[in-house]
């Protein structure tokens, strides 16, 4: 088969993996090599769906002995099967790299015979793209739950970043779905990466030259509305992976009908749950960069998100008692959780009042946009002047912006701003 | 009532700021040598190498490293007539400090925070979305943005490509980045044409443009949202957005990549 066709199958077959980011990682030009990585990480191009292409995203093949119910590339699914060679893929990469075309390599694999099998040749491939063709770019690798701690580590000392996809938010709906992975194979994978990088850290401090594991961190995934679990359920798993598995990413994957499988949703007339996979990345916005809980966000009286607003401002309208923000006095987190007001919002309202007190007509000159910020703070003491609402008048045109917005005119399912996550911020 | 006719470079801009500091006069704007003519006085200075220099190391060392870099890189921005909002600004940081860089709603400052964020977004862009063909041995590409980023990308693609030799043509400001191996250079060029590309150079372009389409998920398709990440003012010199034929032909002229009006 012609390294083209071998392209368009393992490239087709690895688009349901959300990560393609390039980021978290700062690599300056070495002599004799090729690349460098920035900490920000690059897009490339947006594909047709909208979404960011940093890194040549394969399988080595999707050739699998499994059988997991939500995947294209299971055992009993009729697609063709193929598998690189390592020396073709490492010439692929280097000539897309060279273009300019791609930041590096996502290389992600079906299991070919066995999790060790597949490992190997994984490693193989990147020996040959670090070594012999000095790379110096990008490398996302995908471990294999269940391959020997000896090969992952091998894996992660050649690699940027590690991911192991959970993919499904519990272990019920894990056995159901996939019955060759286990809850607990996924995880040792998992706490092996954070304790290899948190060991590199510290090794690298004594020596200069130790191996770096994975200087990029790791990331996980998991498949949205194929499964009964509530939106509290998974961020509140979300939240636990940061916190206890020091993940740097958790991306959410609205669930595609792949399959007929029983314990699926049926195929026909289903439609991939775009909106609550784009709430859910919005979620982890507020986790990871506005100070938010879990438990804030959503709790037990509400355990899914309203549909017709974002979730910061669906906090902001259920602790009236916060509110007034006064922008000329409030501390950076204050600002910060306000509805309309993000991070470079936020710093530049705290750099700005250092020279002098900010008025409504300054906040606009900054660049806030004060749409739905307006019904929330205060400059000097003052309320934005002709403003009228009550609670139910803000809800209403809170909604109403969110549905501008997105786009979504008569309905929410016709959506059009979003699939741009997995960006690489 | 004056207007400053001055050769468009950094130097001869600072050259002005000079005159204009010394002289204590406001001008109303600034003309490039060999444009249209002025309803004002004209005044035309030929750039001065002592004086920008002297000029340039006095905002570092009066107001601050960081004040001296935003006027020049606001000098790279296409905001039109820059000159004035940045004259203005070197006024003030002269007479009030550093200060002013905190002044983030004063108009003038704004206006060009806004501009520099622009420039910095396509910049930004550029990294990813510049596509070089091996053409003999050199890796080669253009682009046509609105800002001047040339000087900015240059070091980013030198130190990715240091063993490589690159050419990457600016259409819009007629200006070319040459790098051999690491070391690399700037210089003005009215025009360039990029040889036709051979087999093996179709070859990676076909693959890349089979791995572009397959990676797409259809029941996602979301033509806005790709819009809005990658507008459309970029695609006429990427690869994946063009044919063969097209890229042979030269390229087609984008849409509004103009340099600003003056």
């Amino acid at each position: 088969m012609e390294v083209m066709d071998k392209l368009a199958i393992l490239a087709d077959a690895a688009k349901y993996d959300a990560a393609c980011t390039s980021s978290g990682v700062v690599r300056g030009a070495r002599p004799g090599t090729i690349g460098t990585a920035t900490n920000s990480g690059c897009c490339h191009t947006f594909s047709a769906d909208g979404r960011c292409v940093s890194l040549l995203k394969v399988l080595y093949t999707n050739h699998c002995c499994y059988d997991c119910a939500y995947c294209v590339n299971r055992r009993s699914n009729d697609v063709p099967r193929t598998a690189f060679t390592p020396r073709e893929l490492a010439e692929l990469t280097i000539q897309f790299y060279r273009r300019n075309y791609i930041e590096g390599l996502f290389l992600s694999s079906a299991v070919l015979k066995s999790p060790d099998f597949t490992t190997e040749r994984m490693i193989e491939t990147l020996r040959l793209l670090r070594g012999e063709y000095r790379f110096n770019g990008y490398i996302h690798a995908k471990a294999i739950p269940g391959a020997d701690p000896g090969l992952t580590y091998e894996l992660g000392l050649l690699a940027d970043r590690l991911s192991v996809n959970i993919e499904l938010p519990s272990e019920s709906s894990l056995r159901l779905l996939a019955p060759d992975k286990s809850r607990s194979a996924i995880f040792r994978p998992m706490a092996q990466i954070r304790d290899g990088a948190a060991q590199s850290t510290a090794e690298l401090k004594l020596y200069r030259h130790a191996p770096r594991f994975a200087p990029a961190g790791q990331s996980t995934q998991m498949i949205v509305g194929a499964t009964p679990e509530s939106d509290r359920h998974i961020l509140t798993l979300t939240e636990g992976l940061y916190r206890k598995y020091r993940l740097k990413r958790v991306f959410f994957s609205a669930y595609m009908p792949v399959s007929d499988h029983k314990g699926l949703p049926t195929p026909a007339g289903f439609k991939p749950p775009l909106l609550r996979e784009h709430r859910l990345y919005q979620a982890d916005w507020l986790l990871r960069f506005y100070g938010f809980t879990a438990e804030e966000i959503l709790d037990e009286s509400r355990p899914n998100f309203d549909a017709a607003l974002d979730p910061k401002s669906d906090w902001a309208l259920r602790h009236p008692e916060f509110f007034p923000v006064e922008v000329n006095r409030a501390d950076y987190e204050a600002i910060l959780r306000v509805p309309g007001i993000g991070i470079r919002g936020a710093k530049k309202i705290v750099a700005a009042r250092r020279y002098g007190p900010l008025s409504f007509e300054g906040l606009k000159r900054l660049g806030v946009v004060m749409k739905r910020a307006q019904y929330f703070v205060t400059c000097s003491g003052r309320m934005l002047p002709g403003l009228r609402c009550g609670p139910d008048s803000v809800y209403r045109r809170l909604t109403g912006l969110e549905q501008a917005a997105l786009g979504a005119g008569e309905s929410w399912e016709q959506l059009s701003l979003f699939g741009g996550e997995g960006g690489t911020a | 009532m004056t207007a400053y006719r001055y050769d468009g470079t950094f130097a001869g801009f600072l050259t002005c700021v000079w005159d204009a500091l010394e002289r204590q006069t406001e001008p109303v704007e600034f003309l490039l040598t060999g444009g249209g003519a002025s309803l004002w006085e004209e005044r035309e200075l030929a750039a001065d190498e002592g004086r920008a220099r002297r000029l340039y190391a006095a905002l570092a060392k009066r107001v601050s490293p960081a004040f001296q870099a935003l006027i020049a890189r606001g000098f790279l921005t296409c905001l039109p007539q820059k000159e004035l909002d940045l004259l203005a600004l070197i006024r003030r940081g002269l007479r009030e400090g550093d200060r002013v860089r905190l002044d983030l709603s004063d108009p003038v400052m704004a206006r060009v925070n806004l501009a520099l964020t622009k420039m910095w977004t396509e910049w930004d862009h550029l990294k990813g979305f510049v596509r070089f063909s091996e053409l003999d041995g050199v890796l080669a590409g253009e682009i046509e943005p609105k800002n001047r980023v040339l000087p900015l990308l240059a070091p980013h693609f030198a130190a990715r490509y240091s063993g490589e030799r690159l050419a990457l043509y600016d259409r819009t400001h007629h200006e070319i980045f040459l790098s051999d191996r690491g070391r690399w250079r700037l210089l003005p060029a009215e025009d360039f044409r990029m040889a036709p590309a051979g087999g093996r150079e179709r070859a990676f372009r076909a693959m890349w443009r089979r791995y572009y389409q397959a990676i797409a998920i259809e029941g996602r398709l979301n033509p806005k949202c790709q819009s809005t990440h990658l507008p459309k003012r970029y695609r006429h010199v990427m690869t994946e957005f063009i044919t063969d034929g097209e890229a042979e032909r030269g390229l087609p002229p984008g849409q509004g990549s103009r340099p600003a009006e003056r």
